[in-house]
């Protein structure tokens, strides 16, 4: 299928952004593309953009929905800076994206929608086409509409219909470009649209028209191709962090042979996983959509008392009102987790956005001396292996586990490795077996501390657990002052012991160097690219990016201690370099912080750590 | 999940519910009453001992799990109905009782009460109505009488309380009681028809605080007005009260009204005769909504219909899943779909 009459160039990677109207399909668009980049062999990462609205205005900018993918031959950590192409089915969806492209970008256009009423609506007083202010891009103007209806003329389908299908001529235009097989789209087509052949038609025949448009208008000087990525040898599929999230507790509760239990009310972005899990009822998996927040993690409270491997997930505005039955988890000391998909706050925020912002809220956010463990996933791919653990560390430590995520890794995709199961480390459960005399409500374990599981229908283990403060070893209530110092003490040991059971912290780049970037979270792909590029080019810089946040690895003091600078990147307003600060006054920090409801862009990193090594 | 242990193979008995704890109420406590109670009843469910849950939120009634000898868990302020949706659909096994008061489950606990009885988990709630804050000293609560003063309200209430019973129904509630505390007789029994029932069974017990609303029941509990002030239900028997049972109630346009066996041509016929049953909730609205003075109080099983419980849904569409599903396990999850092979 490869273009003969034109010179193929190759890339090392490209970043491709597709943009419409929220109803123009550019999601499905973004994901085909994916799908036929994963056949080409190339790693990737994508990640969309979407308005907070379902179908806000059309054709205002508010209502552009985008779709940006990264590809290429080499690791893939982040959906990229700026867009090297991108396809704009609007006025508004071109204004939107105008900043997110670089500044000689492929620009594709559907030449039918800019008329004077489309561009009156996003707000552009001459046409951007004609007025001279894409100079610098190669523009390349197609009548997508018309040509989209004259493709489907003789199919007897109507405007509308065919209208929905003119995001496939813009694929179809994309994939000649990228010198793309198309024959597996074809088949997604047959499989989505089964019940609807005439539809199965249309989308093909568009398809193959755009593809067949772009060898003939000779628009393109070259089209582009690039290499397959060496991954390792295995199997592997696209999953975004949400997706990952929702499997990586359904593998915890097949290992650790408790049933699922998922207790949550939706809200964005965390919602996902709850829909995920909602389809997976074969796997003895209850999805219990509670009335509200607090009814969420109370049922889960709740499961987790009656034996079930228990999970809530939330996004920010949720996990405030979860705070207080946290604290229930924290003193009856059952496991759960705790699923926090950040977005962009206070209060309703910006609830499609990204940030990092929770951080201090998961640490400190609850009444008493409270302390959970805090994991943060660092990608998408990561969060299949953060639910899994935060899973084994509850049911191992008995205690809650606060896993952050967030809303650029929950919604973003990338390539995943499929783990084998037996792969899996095993998850111990520290249940009590029926008629164990010595069994005690707050007896623990020597080396974790954690006490025993004891589940209702269990001969013998009748016991009784609550809010109030517990005696010791009994767990009678207990108001005694010096008991009360006791189990404020063990609880946070507990929690500190983990770090013996977590990995030590590890660094990327030298032992030494001038200066050591931490970061922590959904910030990992952009980090490491920068640094990663950063040493390629000689800067003496190396990065230590944390996943576990509470209690932080066992060496954290030790890493610290070995460089000169130190500077701490994140989405928000300096939470994690305060945590340090708290936790490690003797060292001083620099911070770099970003709060825009935006991933970092690798630039912004080498920019700031460049300015850092310069002066 | 029918329980068919019999009773007698069990061999239980009211110490085996026992707790070595102290009982923390006030001297005089409506309380204690509902406590032996419930011991009373439990050895004769037929259920093994180690079924049993006792979950509760907040407030003088919740603290309940700590003065038996069952597995219990002493939820937060409200909440106690998450807590025992989560228990029943874990382990639909268990006998879940849920202990509440008029606080924990009108005001704070609102929201979840309404969607319990809603979705019909087979739990046994109690709700111990004694119409204010006993454990926060005096504050008056959402059952707290029009005009009342507390502590919180020294010139007295503006606000119109909830009739609990009128909630349940007004929710799609299929179980709905209500007794005395003074009643032990009739409040065991009802237990034992809440633990029979599949489904949500929700217990209205005018609870007696006696330090901070003493006798505010006074009127349906008093020797000398019980009488004439309580209407005992019995399914498929006459709405009939006062001495002698010489009272009754009958239907007259759209509304229930009192009338006396033998004035005015009043046969027992004509009296209403009680439907627990009836999926309707008319009349078991208006039985809920009765009360003194111009009516006798309902106390009975109000309303006790047969539906599918949460917990039994929940479990059937799991094992439908299980027999309609080609993914049996996450290894063939993780491999379903789209997924391409690098050599």
């Amino acid at each position: 299928m490869i273009s003969n009459r034109n010179k193929v160039v190759e890339l090392e990677h490209a970043v491709i952004r597709f943009a419409g109207d929220s109803g123009d399909g550019m999601q499905l668009t973004g994901g085909l593309f994916s799908d036929s980049t994963a056949f080409a062999g190339n790693d990737f990462a994508t990640f969309p953009d979407y308005p907070a609205e379902i179908r806000a205005p059309q054709g205002t900018v508010a209502g552009v929905s985008g779709f940006q993918i990264r590809f290429g031959k080499t690791d893939i950590h982040t959906s990229g800076d700026l867009a090297d192409v991108l396809v704009a089915m609007n006025p508004a969806s071109l204004k939107a994206n105008m900043r997110w492209i670089a500044n000689d970008s492929i620009i594709i256009v559907d030449t039918d929608s800019f008329i004077e009423k489309n561009l009156k609506k996003a707000g552009y007083e001459t046409n951007p086409l004609e007025d001279g202010s894409l100079i610098g891009h190669l523009v390349v103007k197609v009548p997508l509409t018309t040509l989209t209806r004259a493709t489907v003329r003789d199919l007897n389908i109507d405007n509308k219909t065919s209208q929905k299908s003119k995001n496939m001529f813009a694929l179809g235009l994309i994939f000649y470009m990228f010198n793309r097989d198309y024959t597996k789209t074809f088949s997604f087509f047959e499989t989505k649209f089964k019940s609807n052949p005439l539809i199965v038609q249309a989308n093909k025949l568009v398809l193959e028209a755009g593809f067949n448009f772009g060898d003939t208008i000779e628009a393109f000087a070259n089209t582009f191709k690039i290499e397959p990525a060496p991954l390792q040898k295995g199997k592997y599929r696209n999953v975004t962090g949400n997706l990952a999230t929702a499997w990586g507790f359904l593998a915890a509760s097949e290992k650790s042979g408790r049933n699922l239990f998922l207790g949550s009310y939706p809200i964005t972005p965390a919602s996902e996983i709850l829909q995920e899990l909602s389809r997976h009822k074969q796997f003895s998996a209850v999805s219990f959509q509670a009335e509200d927040e607090i009814a969420g993690i109370v049922s889960t409270i709740g499961a987790s008392f009656a034996g079930a491997l228990a999970i809530t997930t939330t996004s920010g505005p949720g996990f405030s009102l979860k705070s207080e039955a946290i604290g229930l988890a924290v003193i009856t000391e059952l496991p759960i987790v705790i699923v926090d998909v950040q977005r962009g706050g206070p209060s309703t925020g910006l609830p499609t956005k990204s940030e990092q912002s929770d951080l201090m809220q998961a640490l400190f956010g609850r009444n008493g001396e409270a302390p959970c463990i805090i994991i943060a996933a660092q990608s998408a791919s990561d969060c299949y292996y953060s639910a899994y653990e935060a899973s084994k560390l509850a049911i191992e430590h008995m205690t809650p586990v606060i896993l952050l995520s967030d809303g650029s890794i929950a919604n973003g995709s990338e390539v995943f490795k499929i783990p084998k199961m037996k792969e899996m480390q095993p998850i111990e459960t520290p249940l009590v077996e029926a008629n164990d005399d010595s069994y005690q409500p707050y007896l623990r374990d020597e080396k974790k501390l954690n006490r025993r599981w004891a589940l209702p229908g269990t001969e013998g283990l009748r016991h009784r657990i609550g809010g109030l403060e517990k005696e010791n070893i009994t767990g009678n209530v207990s108001m005694d002052p010096l008991n009360h110092q006791l189990m404020t003490e063990l609880r946070e040991d507990k929690v500190k012991l983990v770090s013996n059971y977590i990995p030590k912290q590890e660094v990327i780049g030298g032992d030494i160097s001038d200066l050591l970037v931490i970061s922590w979270g959904g910030t990992y792909g952009v980090l490491l690219t920068a640094i990663e590029k950063l040493i390629e080019e000689g800067k003496s810089v190396s990065l230590a990016h944390f996943k576990y946040i509470m209690p932080l690895p066992r060496n954290t003091k030790e890493v610290l201690s070995r460089y000169k600078r130190i500077l701490v990147c994140e989405i928000n307003m300096g939470q994690f370099v305060n945590y340090l600060r708290m936790q490690f006054p003797e060292f001083s920090y620099e911070q770099f912080n970003k709060v825009q409801g935006l991933p970092f862009m690798v630039v912004e990193i080498t920019e700031k750590v460049n300015e850092i090594l310069n002066d | 999940m029918e329980n068919t242990i019999d009773t007698k193979e069990l061999n239980l008995t009211k110490k085996d519910f026992e707790s070595d704890q102290m009982v923390k109420w006030c001297p005089g406590c409506g309380d204690y009453g509902i406590l032996r109670s419930l011991e009373n009843v439990f050895p004769l469910l037929g259920i093994p001992k180690e079924d049993f849950v006792v979950v509760s939120g907040i407030g003088c009634s919740s603290r309940f799990p700590y003065y038996m000898n069952t597995y219990g868990i002493h939820g937060i302020h409200g909440r106690a109905a998450a807590l025992a949706t989560g228990i029943k659909l874990t382990n639909p096994k268990l006998s879940v009782w849920m202990i509440s008061g008029d606080g924990d489950s009108m005001a704070i606990g609102g929201n979840h009460f309404i969607h319990i009885a809603r979705r019909n988990p087979d739990i046994n709630y109690l709700m111990f109505n004694n119409k204010i804050y006993g454990l926060t000293k005096g504050q008056f609560s959402p059952t707290t009488p029009f005009g009342s003063k507390t502590k919180t309200s020294p010139q007295g209430t503006y606000e119109i309380p909830f009739n609990p019973g009128e909630l349940v129904i007004g929710s799609q509630g299929k179980f709905f009681a209500r007794v005395p505390d003074t009643n032990l007789k009739l409040m065991s029994k009802i237990f034992k028809e809440a633990a029979e029932f599949k489904g949500t069974s929700i217990v209205e017990i005018l609870a007696n605080c006696i330090i901070f609303q003493n006798k505010i029941h006074s009127m349906i509990t008093g020797k000398e007005t019980k009488e004439e002030y309580q209407l005992v239900l019995e399914h498929g028997e006459p709405m009939l009260f006062g001495k002698d049972l010489q009272k009754g109630l009958i239907l007259e346009g759209t509304q229930l009204k009192v009338v006396e066996l033998g004035k005015n041509g009043v046969t027992i016929d004509k009296i209403l005769v009680h439907d627990s049953g009836t999926h309707d909730p008319g009349i078991h609205m208006m039985l809920a909504s009765m009360a003194p003075p111009e009516f006798p109080s309902a106390i009975g099983v109000i309303r006790a219909v047969k539906s599918e419980t949460f917990d039994d849904n929940v479990w059937a569409s799991i094992e439908y899943e299980k027999d309609n599903t080609s993914i049996t396990n996450v290894d063939e999850l993780l491999n379903s779909g789209n997924t391409w092979e690098i050599d």
